[in-house]
Protein backbone atom coordinates (compact mmCIF):
# COMPACT_ATOMS: atom_id res chain seq x y z
CA UNK A 1 0.00 0.00 0.00
CA UNK A 2 1.31 3.54 -0.92
CA UNK A 3 0.29 6.58 0.82
CA UNK A 4 -2.51 8.83 -0.94
CA UNK A 5 0.47 11.57 -1.80
CA UNK A 6 3.34 9.65 -2.97
CA UNK A 7 0.68 6.32 -5.10
CA UNK A 8 2.18 5.84 -8.73
CA UNK A 9 -1.01 4.81 -9.98
CA UNK A 10 -0.84 3.04 -13.37
CA UNK A 11 2.86 4.22 -13.75
CA UNK A 12 5.18 1.18 -13.78
CA UNK A 13 8.45 2.96 -14.03
CA UNK A 14 7.12 5.14 -10.84
CA UNK A 15 6.33 1.58 -9.12
CA UNK A 16 9.66 0.40 -9.62
CA UNK A 17 11.45 3.13 -7.96
CA UNK A 18 8.78 3.22 -5.39
CA UNK A 19 9.93 -0.60 -4.61
CA UNK A 20 13.38 0.30 -5.26
CA UNK A 21 13.99 -1.80 -8.30
CA UNK A 22 14.44 1.03 -11.14
CA UNK A 23 16.67 0.04 -13.51
CA UNK A 24 17.99 3.64 -14.14
CA UNK A 25 20.48 4.96 -11.33
CA UNK A 26 19.39 7.08 -8.71
CA UNK A 27 20.60 10.36 -8.39
CA UNK A 28 22.88 10.72 -5.45
CA UNK A 29 22.56 13.81 -3.13
CA UNK A 30 25.02 15.14 -5.09
CA UNK A 31 23.72 15.52 -8.12
CA UNK A 32 20.50 16.58 -6.66
CA UNK A 33 22.28 19.64 -5.60
CA UNK A 34 24.35 20.23 -8.97
CA UNK A 35 26.93 22.34 -6.90
CA UNK A 36 30.13 23.74 -8.38
CA UNK A 37 33.22 21.16 -8.60
CA UNK A 38 36.78 21.87 -9.07
CA UNK A 39 38.74 19.79 -10.82
CA UNK A 40 42.28 18.33 -11.43
CA UNK A 41 45.56 19.29 -9.26
CA UNK A 42 48.87 18.37 -9.29
CA UNK A 43 51.96 18.80 -7.33
CA UNK A 44 55.76 17.48 -7.85
CA UNK A 45 59.00 17.89 -5.45
CA UNK A 46 62.08 18.68 -7.37
CA UNK A 47 65.55 19.98 -7.01
CA UNK A 48 64.99 22.40 -4.36
CA UNK A 49 61.21 22.51 -3.59
CA UNK A 50 58.01 21.63 -4.94
CA UNK A 51 55.65 23.10 -7.83
CA UNK A 52 52.22 23.12 -7.78
CA UNK A 53 49.21 23.42 -10.23
CA UNK A 54 45.94 23.51 -11.12
CA UNK A 55 43.82 23.98 -13.85
CA UNK A 56 40.66 27.03 -13.54
CA UNK A 57 37.45 25.15 -14.21
CA UNK A 58 34.73 24.60 -12.12
CA UNK A 59 31.55 22.18 -13.51
CA UNK A 60 28.42 21.92 -12.18
CA UNK A 61 27.12 18.67 -13.65
CA UNK A 62 27.84 19.26 -17.63
CA UNK A 63 28.08 22.89 -17.07
CA UNK A 64 31.20 25.10 -16.40
CA UNK A 65 30.31 27.16 -13.84
CA UNK A 66 33.70 29.34 -13.22
CA UNK A 67 36.32 29.67 -15.30
CA UNK A 68 38.74 31.31 -13.54
CA UNK A 69 38.81 29.91 -10.18
CA UNK A 70 42.06 29.63 -8.52
CA UNK A 71 42.50 25.82 -6.36
CA UNK A 72 46.25 26.36 -5.66
CA UNK A 73 46.81 29.16 -3.13
CA UNK A 74 49.67 30.05 -0.93
CA UNK A 75 48.85 28.66 2.81
CA UNK A 76 51.56 30.88 4.25
CA UNK A 77 55.47 32.08 2.54
CA UNK A 78 56.41 28.66 2.51
CA UNK A 79 53.87 26.41 2.20
CA UNK A 80 50.68 25.97 -0.62
CA UNK A 81 47.41 23.79 -0.58
CA UNK A 82 45.55 22.72 -3.91
CA UNK A 83 42.07 21.68 -3.78
CA UNK A 84 39.85 19.61 -5.93
CA UNK A 85 35.99 18.57 -4.87
CA UNK A 86 33.11 20.57 -4.14
CA UNK A 87 34.10 24.24 -4.70
CA UNK A 88 32.25 25.87 -1.93
CA UNK A 89 33.29 24.16 1.36
CA UNK A 90 37.02 23.64 -0.61
CA UNK A 91 37.57 27.30 -0.55
CA UNK A 92 36.09 27.66 2.87
CA UNK A 93 38.55 25.26 3.87
CA UNK A 94 41.86 27.11 2.24
CA UNK A 95 40.41 30.11 3.57
CA UNK A 96 40.30 28.22 7.56
CA UNK A 97 43.38 26.57 7.21
CA UNK A 98 45.50 30.26 6.05
CA UNK A 99 43.92 31.83 9.02
CA UNK A 100 44.65 28.76 11.34
CA UNK A 101 48.35 28.77 9.83
CA UNK A 102 48.47 32.90 10.26
CA UNK A 103 46.80 33.14 14.14
CA UNK A 104 48.93 30.33 15.05
CA UNK A 105 52.33 31.96 13.90
CA UNK A 106 50.55 35.42 15.90
CA UNK A 107 49.44 33.73 18.82
CA UNK A 108 52.73 31.27 20.15
CA UNK A 109 54.87 33.68 18.05
CA UNK A 110 56.39 31.32 15.61
CA UNK A 111 55.66 29.42 12.76
CA UNK A 112 54.42 25.85 12.64
CA UNK A 113 56.94 23.23 11.24
CA UNK A 114 55.59 21.84 7.80
CA UNK A 115 54.90 18.46 9.27
CA UNK A 116 52.52 20.47 12.02
CA UNK A 117 51.11 22.40 8.83
CA UNK A 118 50.25 18.99 6.89
CA UNK A 119 48.71 17.35 10.45
CA UNK A 120 46.58 20.48 10.64
CA UNK A 121 45.20 20.25 7.77
CA UNK A 122 44.17 16.80 7.75
CA UNK A 123 42.31 17.47 10.84
CA UNK A 124 40.52 19.99 8.71
CA UNK A 125 38.97 17.18 6.20
CA UNK A 126 38.48 14.75 8.99
CA UNK A 127 36.05 17.13 10.14
CA UNK A 128 34.79 17.59 6.82
CA UNK A 129 34.10 14.11 6.90
CA UNK A 130 29.93 14.13 7.71
CA UNK A 131 29.69 16.97 4.39
CA UNK A 132 31.59 14.38 2.55
CA UNK A 133 29.41 11.40 3.21
CA UNK A 134 26.93 13.23 1.64
CA UNK A 135 28.88 14.37 -1.51
CA UNK A 136 30.60 17.61 -0.78
CA UNK A 137 33.73 15.93 -0.70
CA UNK A 138 36.54 17.76 -0.36
CA UNK A 139 40.86 16.52 -1.00
CA UNK A 140 43.53 18.93 -0.66
CA UNK A 141 47.51 18.29 -1.64
CA UNK A 142 49.66 20.03 0.55
CA UNK A 143 53.04 20.98 -0.21
CA UNK A 144 55.83 23.18 1.23
CA UNK A 145 59.30 23.96 1.35
CA UNK A 146 60.98 21.98 5.23
CA UNK A 147 63.44 24.93 6.46
CA UNK A 148 64.64 21.92 8.56
CA UNK A 149 65.69 18.99 5.64
CA UNK A 150 66.03 21.99 2.89
CA UNK A 151 63.69 20.45 0.55
CA UNK A 152 60.26 19.88 -0.68
CA UNK A 153 57.67 18.10 0.52
CA UNK A 154 54.33 17.31 -0.27
CA UNK A 155 50.56 15.10 1.43
CA UNK A 156 47.63 14.46 -0.67
CA UNK A 157 44.87 13.39 1.80
CA UNK A 158 42.22 10.99 1.44
CA UNK A 159 38.28 11.97 2.47
CA UNK A 160 38.51 10.67 5.93
CA UNK A 161 41.46 13.18 6.89
CA UNK A 162 44.50 10.01 5.95
CA UNK A 163 47.37 11.88 5.31
CA UNK A 164 50.06 10.55 3.04
CA UNK A 165 53.70 11.45 2.20
CA UNK A 166 54.45 11.61 -1.32
CA UNK A 167 58.11 11.26 -2.49
CA UNK A 168 57.23 12.32 -6.24
CA UNK A 169 54.49 13.43 -7.44
CA UNK A 170 51.05 13.32 -6.70
CA UNK A 171 47.54 14.12 -8.22
CA UNK A 172 44.06 14.72 -7.40
CA UNK A 173 39.98 15.38 -8.91
CA UNK A 174 38.65 13.97 -11.72
CA UNK A 175 41.69 14.26 -14.27
CA UNK A 176 44.18 12.91 -12.16
CA UNK A 177 44.42 9.62 -13.85
CA UNK A 178 45.56 11.31 -17.12
CA UNK A 179 47.82 13.91 -15.52
CA UNK A 180 49.27 11.39 -13.21
CA UNK A 181 50.36 9.38 -16.37
CA UNK A 182 51.71 12.02 -17.68
CA UNK A 183 54.01 13.00 -14.63
CA UNK A 184 54.76 8.75 -14.59
CA UNK A 185 56.71 8.51 -17.73
CA UNK A 186 58.92 12.27 -17.34
CA UNK A 187 59.39 12.54 -13.13
CA UNK A 188 62.86 12.41 -12.57
CA UNK A 189 64.49 13.39 -9.05
CA UNK A 190 66.47 16.23 -10.37
CA UNK A 191 64.26 18.02 -12.03
CA UNK A 192 64.77 21.79 -12.15
CA UNK A 193 62.23 24.19 -11.00
CA UNK A 194 61.62 25.06 -14.36
CA UNK A 195 61.05 21.82 -16.20
CA UNK A 196 58.89 20.65 -12.92
CA UNK A 197 57.04 23.90 -13.87
CA UNK A 198 56.75 22.80 -17.42
CA UNK A 199 55.99 19.07 -16.73
CA UNK A 200 53.22 20.04 -14.52
CA UNK A 201 51.67 22.55 -17.28
CA UNK A 202 51.73 19.49 -19.83
CA UNK A 203 50.03 16.93 -17.14
CA UNK A 204 46.97 19.77 -16.87
CA UNK A 205 47.18 20.00 -20.40
CA UNK A 206 46.58 16.50 -20.76
CA UNK A 207 44.36 16.04 -18.34
CA UNK A 208 41.66 18.91 -19.83
CA UNK A 209 42.61 17.12 -23.49
CA UNK A 210 40.59 13.80 -21.80
CA UNK A 211 38.62 15.15 -19.26
CA UNK A 212 35.67 17.41 -19.86
CA UNK A 213 35.77 18.65 -16.02
CA UNK A 214 39.46 19.65 -16.36
CA UNK A 215 39.90 23.39 -17.93
CA UNK A 216 43.04 23.54 -20.59
CA UNK A 217 44.63 26.92 -21.15
CA UNK A 218 42.60 29.15 -22.39
CA UNK A 219 44.23 31.49 -24.96
CA UNK A 220 41.11 33.81 -25.80
CA UNK A 221 40.63 34.83 -22.40
CA UNK A 222 44.30 34.47 -21.43
CA UNK A 223 43.30 32.25 -18.23
CA UNK A 224 46.02 29.87 -17.84
CA UNK A 225 46.55 27.05 -15.04
CA UNK A 226 47.86 28.74 -11.70
CA UNK A 227 51.81 27.69 -11.12
CA UNK A 228 53.66 27.67 -8.62
CA UNK A 229 56.93 27.01 -6.93
CA UNK A 230 57.82 27.05 -3.57
CA UNK A 231 61.62 26.34 -2.63
CA UNK A 232 63.65 28.38 0.21
CA UNK A 233 62.98 31.93 -1.58
CA UNK A 234 59.40 31.22 -0.69
CA UNK A 235 55.83 30.81 -2.71
CA UNK A 236 56.41 32.06 -6.07
CA UNK A 237 53.56 32.29 -8.65
CA UNK A 238 54.96 31.50 -12.34
CA UNK A 239 53.14 34.25 -14.66
CA UNK A 240 50.86 34.30 -16.96
CA UNK A 241 53.10 35.51 -19.99
CA UNK A 242 55.69 32.54 -18.72
CA UNK A 243 52.69 29.89 -19.03
CA UNK A 244 52.24 31.76 -22.71
CA UNK A 245 55.20 30.36 -23.91
CA UNK A 246 54.88 27.26 -21.98
CA UNK A 247 51.79 26.02 -23.69
CA UNK A 248 52.78 27.87 -26.93
CA UNK A 249 55.86 25.03 -26.75
CA UNK A 250 53.10 21.91 -25.92
CA UNK A 251 50.96 23.77 -28.79
CA UNK A 252 53.92 23.18 -31.39
CA UNK A 253 54.51 19.63 -29.95
CA UNK A 254 51.07 18.43 -29.82
CA UNK A 255 50.89 20.44 -33.77
CA UNK A 256 53.58 18.06 -34.68
CA UNK A 257 52.48 14.68 -33.43
CA UNK B 1 32.17 42.85 65.42
CA UNK B 2 34.62 44.76 63.12
CA UNK B 3 33.60 47.76 61.27
CA UNK B 4 34.44 47.97 57.78
CA UNK B 5 36.79 50.46 57.09
CA UNK B 6 35.56 53.51 55.35
CA UNK B 7 37.50 54.81 52.55
CA UNK B 8 36.48 57.48 50.44
CA UNK B 9 36.37 56.69 46.68
CA UNK B 10 39.53 59.82 45.80
CA UNK B 11 41.43 57.70 48.36
CA UNK B 12 40.66 54.14 46.86
CA UNK B 13 41.27 55.78 43.14
CA UNK B 14 44.65 56.96 43.85
CA UNK B 15 45.95 53.78 45.89
CA UNK B 16 45.19 51.81 43.03
CA UNK B 17 46.66 54.46 40.56
CA UNK B 18 49.83 54.25 42.63
CA UNK B 19 50.28 50.53 42.53
CA UNK B 20 49.58 50.42 39.06
CA UNK B 21 51.78 53.20 38.03
CA UNK B 22 54.54 51.62 40.24
CA UNK B 23 54.28 48.62 38.78
CA UNK B 24 54.74 50.50 35.22
CA UNK B 25 57.78 52.24 36.51
CA UNK B 26 59.92 49.23 37.02
CA UNK B 27 60.05 48.30 33.91
CA UNK B 28 61.42 49.67 30.64
CA UNK B 29 60.41 51.93 28.26
CA UNK B 30 59.33 51.93 24.75
CA UNK B 31 59.07 54.49 21.77
CA UNK B 32 56.93 54.38 18.49
CA UNK B 33 57.56 56.96 16.19
CA UNK B 34 56.28 57.56 12.29
CA UNK B 35 59.06 57.53 10.11
CA UNK B 36 59.39 57.71 5.96
CA UNK B 37 57.90 54.10 5.15
CA UNK B 38 55.42 54.00 8.14
CA UNK B 39 56.00 53.44 12.17
CA UNK B 40 58.93 52.10 13.86
CA UNK B 41 58.59 50.40 17.55
CA UNK B 42 61.93 50.60 19.93
CA UNK B 43 62.28 49.64 23.26
CA UNK B 44 64.75 48.56 25.91
CA UNK B 45 64.33 44.76 25.71
CA UNK B 46 67.43 42.10 27.15
CA UNK B 47 65.52 39.20 26.49
CA UNK B 48 65.51 37.75 22.83
CA UNK B 49 62.41 36.14 22.84
CA UNK B 50 60.16 37.62 25.48
CA UNK B 51 58.66 40.48 22.82
CA UNK B 52 57.03 43.75 23.95
CA UNK B 53 56.24 44.48 20.44
CA UNK B 54 54.17 41.99 18.06
CA UNK B 55 51.70 41.28 14.84
CA UNK B 56 47.95 42.02 15.97
CA UNK B 57 46.85 41.71 12.44
CA UNK B 58 47.55 42.78 8.73
CA UNK B 59 48.44 46.80 9.40
CA UNK B 60 48.39 46.62 13.14
CA UNK B 61 51.15 46.18 15.96
CA UNK B 62 50.60 46.17 19.74
CA UNK B 63 53.33 46.64 22.39
CA UNK B 64 53.22 46.76 25.76
CA UNK B 65 55.28 47.95 29.07
CA UNK B 66 54.96 46.58 32.66
CA UNK B 67 54.38 43.23 33.43
CA UNK B 68 54.89 40.86 31.13
CA UNK B 69 52.49 38.18 31.81
CA UNK B 70 49.59 40.45 31.62
CA UNK B 71 50.21 42.61 28.46
CA UNK B 72 50.89 39.04 26.97
CA UNK B 73 47.36 38.17 28.02
CA UNK B 74 46.32 41.35 26.15
CA UNK B 75 47.83 40.45 22.96
CA UNK B 76 46.47 37.19 22.76
CA UNK B 77 43.04 38.48 23.07
CA UNK B 78 43.67 41.12 20.70
CA UNK B 79 45.13 38.61 18.15
CA UNK B 80 41.47 36.32 18.88
CA UNK B 81 39.21 39.64 18.20
CA UNK B 82 41.05 41.07 15.40
CA UNK B 83 41.22 37.08 13.61
CA UNK B 84 37.73 36.67 14.95
CA UNK B 85 36.73 39.51 12.89
CA UNK B 86 38.40 39.34 9.82
CA UNK B 87 36.84 36.09 9.01
CA UNK B 88 33.39 36.87 10.42
CA UNK B 89 33.46 40.22 8.19
CA UNK B 90 36.37 41.37 5.89
CA UNK B 91 40.14 42.01 6.55
CA UNK B 92 39.74 45.58 5.96
CA UNK B 93 37.35 46.15 8.99
CA UNK B 94 39.98 45.22 11.61
CA UNK B 95 40.62 48.61 12.76
CA UNK B 96 43.03 49.91 15.71
CA UNK B 97 40.67 52.18 16.86
CA UNK B 98 37.90 49.56 18.38
CA UNK B 99 40.53 47.62 19.10
CA UNK B 100 42.31 50.42 21.51
CA UNK B 101 38.27 50.53 22.58
CA UNK B 102 38.21 46.87 24.13
CA UNK B 103 41.59 47.00 25.66
CA UNK B 104 40.40 50.25 27.47
CA UNK B 105 37.25 48.53 28.26
CA UNK B 106 39.44 45.80 29.63
CA UNK B 107 41.44 47.57 31.20
CA UNK B 108 39.33 50.46 33.00
CA UNK B 109 37.08 47.11 34.34
CA UNK B 110 39.98 45.18 35.88
CA UNK B 111 40.97 48.86 37.64
CA UNK B 112 38.04 50.08 39.42
CA UNK B 113 36.46 46.52 39.96
CA UNK B 114 39.07 44.12 39.32
CA UNK B 115 40.92 42.51 42.47
CA UNK B 116 43.85 44.51 41.39
CA UNK B 117 44.60 47.26 38.25
CA UNK B 118 46.55 45.68 35.85
CA UNK B 119 50.39 47.31 35.75
CA UNK B 120 50.29 47.78 32.07
CA UNK B 121 50.04 50.48 29.75
CA UNK B 122 49.66 49.14 25.78
CA UNK B 123 49.81 51.18 22.46
CA UNK B 124 47.91 49.47 19.08
CA UNK B 125 49.65 51.28 16.57
CA UNK B 126 48.07 51.35 12.91
CA UNK B 127 49.37 52.38 9.41
CA UNK B 128 47.34 53.53 6.66
CA UNK B 129 47.99 54.12 3.02
CA UNK B 130 49.54 57.15 3.86
CA UNK B 131 51.15 59.07 7.02
CA UNK B 132 48.19 60.67 7.71
CA UNK B 133 46.26 57.95 8.56
CA UNK B 134 48.70 56.04 10.58
CA UNK B 135 47.02 55.70 13.71
CA UNK B 136 48.42 55.53 17.25
CA UNK B 137 46.61 54.79 20.32
CA UNK B 138 48.21 55.05 23.75
CA UNK B 139 45.99 52.85 26.61
CA UNK B 140 46.46 53.65 30.18
CA UNK B 141 46.06 51.22 32.96
CA UNK B 142 43.07 53.10 33.86
CA UNK B 143 41.62 52.41 30.48
CA UNK B 144 42.30 55.90 29.74
CA UNK B 145 42.73 55.97 25.62
CA UNK B 146 45.05 58.98 24.12
CA UNK B 147 45.21 59.24 20.39
CA UNK B 148 48.57 60.51 19.88
CA UNK B 149 50.22 61.74 16.74
CA UNK B 150 53.78 61.13 15.29
CA UNK B 151 55.50 59.47 18.29
CA UNK B 152 54.05 57.98 21.59
CA UNK B 153 55.79 57.19 24.32
CA UNK B 154 55.34 54.40 27.16
CA UNK B 155 56.15 53.27 30.61
CA UNK B 156 58.64 54.06 33.63
CA UNK B 157 60.75 57.01 32.72
CA UNK B 158 58.34 58.49 30.08
CA UNK B 159 58.49 62.17 30.46
CA UNK B 160 61.95 62.87 30.20
CA UNK B 161 62.11 59.83 27.09
CA UNK B 162 59.35 62.22 25.89
CA UNK B 163 60.63 65.63 26.34
CA UNK B 164 64.10 64.26 24.47
CA UNK B 165 62.53 62.42 21.68
CA UNK B 166 59.98 65.88 21.19
CA UNK B 167 63.16 67.89 21.03
CA UNK B 168 64.78 65.80 18.67
CA UNK B 169 61.85 64.17 16.07
CA UNK B 170 61.55 65.36 12.54
CA UNK B 171 58.52 64.03 9.99
CA UNK B 172 59.81 61.71 6.91
CA UNK B 173 63.01 60.72 8.56
CA UNK B 174 65.04 57.45 6.98
CA UNK B 175 64.71 54.07 9.41
CA UNK B 176 68.57 55.10 10.47
CA UNK B 177 67.91 58.44 11.84
CA UNK B 178 64.34 57.48 13.53
CA UNK B 179 66.33 53.93 15.34
CA UNK B 180 68.81 56.51 16.50
CA UNK B 181 66.10 59.77 17.57
CA UNK B 182 64.49 56.32 19.13
CA UNK B 183 67.57 55.19 21.15
CA UNK B 184 68.94 58.92 22.23
CA UNK B 185 65.25 59.58 24.27
CA UNK B 186 65.67 55.88 25.38
CA UNK B 187 69.27 56.44 27.10
CA UNK B 188 69.42 59.82 27.54
CA UNK B 189 73.25 61.21 26.84
CA UNK B 190 74.76 59.73 29.27
CA UNK B 191 73.78 56.00 28.86
CA UNK B 192 74.40 54.25 25.75
CA UNK B 193 72.08 51.34 24.24
CA UNK B 194 73.90 48.31 22.20
CA UNK B 195 71.82 46.70 19.48
CA UNK B 196 71.79 43.48 21.88
CA UNK B 197 69.74 45.68 24.40
CA UNK B 198 67.45 46.36 21.91
CA UNK B 199 63.81 45.38 20.68
CA UNK B 200 62.79 46.54 17.14
CA UNK B 201 59.84 46.27 15.30
CA UNK B 202 58.72 48.08 11.98
CA UNK B 203 55.15 48.41 10.44
CA UNK B 204 55.91 49.23 6.70
CA UNK B 205 54.42 50.26 4.19
CA UNK B 206 55.53 47.69 1.57
CA UNK B 207 52.35 47.16 -0.58
CA UNK B 208 51.75 43.13 1.13
CA UNK B 209 49.45 42.01 3.12
CA UNK B 210 50.89 41.77 6.18
CA UNK B 211 52.99 45.16 7.10
CA UNK B 212 54.48 44.08 10.53
CA UNK B 213 58.06 43.01 10.37
CA UNK B 214 60.43 42.64 13.06
CA UNK B 215 63.82 43.76 12.59
CA UNK B 216 66.03 40.79 13.70
CA UNK B 217 69.29 41.51 16.33
CA UNK B 218 72.20 41.25 13.11
CA UNK B 219 69.60 43.92 10.78
CA UNK B 220 69.40 46.11 13.97
CA UNK B 221 73.22 46.29 14.24
CA UNK B 222 73.50 47.38 10.64
CA UNK B 223 71.13 49.98 11.11
CA UNK B 224 72.70 51.07 14.48
CA UNK B 225 76.09 51.10 12.62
Amino acid sequence: MFAAGSDPGANFGELLKRVGLSPFASHSDENDLDIPHATTCVAMRCSGGVVMAGDRRATSGNLISHRSMEKVVSADDFSGVAIAGAAGPAMEMIKLFQLQLEHYEKVEGQILSLEGKANQLSMFVRSNLPAAMQGLVVVPIFAGFDPSSKSGRLWDYDVTGGRYEEKDFVATGSGMLHASTVMRVAWRRDLAVDDAVKLCAKALWEASDADSATGGPDTLRGIYPVVASITKDGWSAISDEKLSQIYGEIAKEVGSR
Amino acid sequence: MSMPYYVPPEQFMKDRADYARKGIARGRTLVALQYENGIAIISENPSTTLYKISEIYDRIAFAGVGKYNEFDQLRVAGVRTADLKGYQFSRQDVDARSLANQYSQILSQMFSEGPKPMEVELLVAEIGGDASSDRLFHVLYDGTVLDEHNFSVLGGDSEAVLTRLKAEYKSQMSIKEAVAVAILALSGTERKLNHDELEVALLERNGRRRCFRRVEDPEIKAIIG
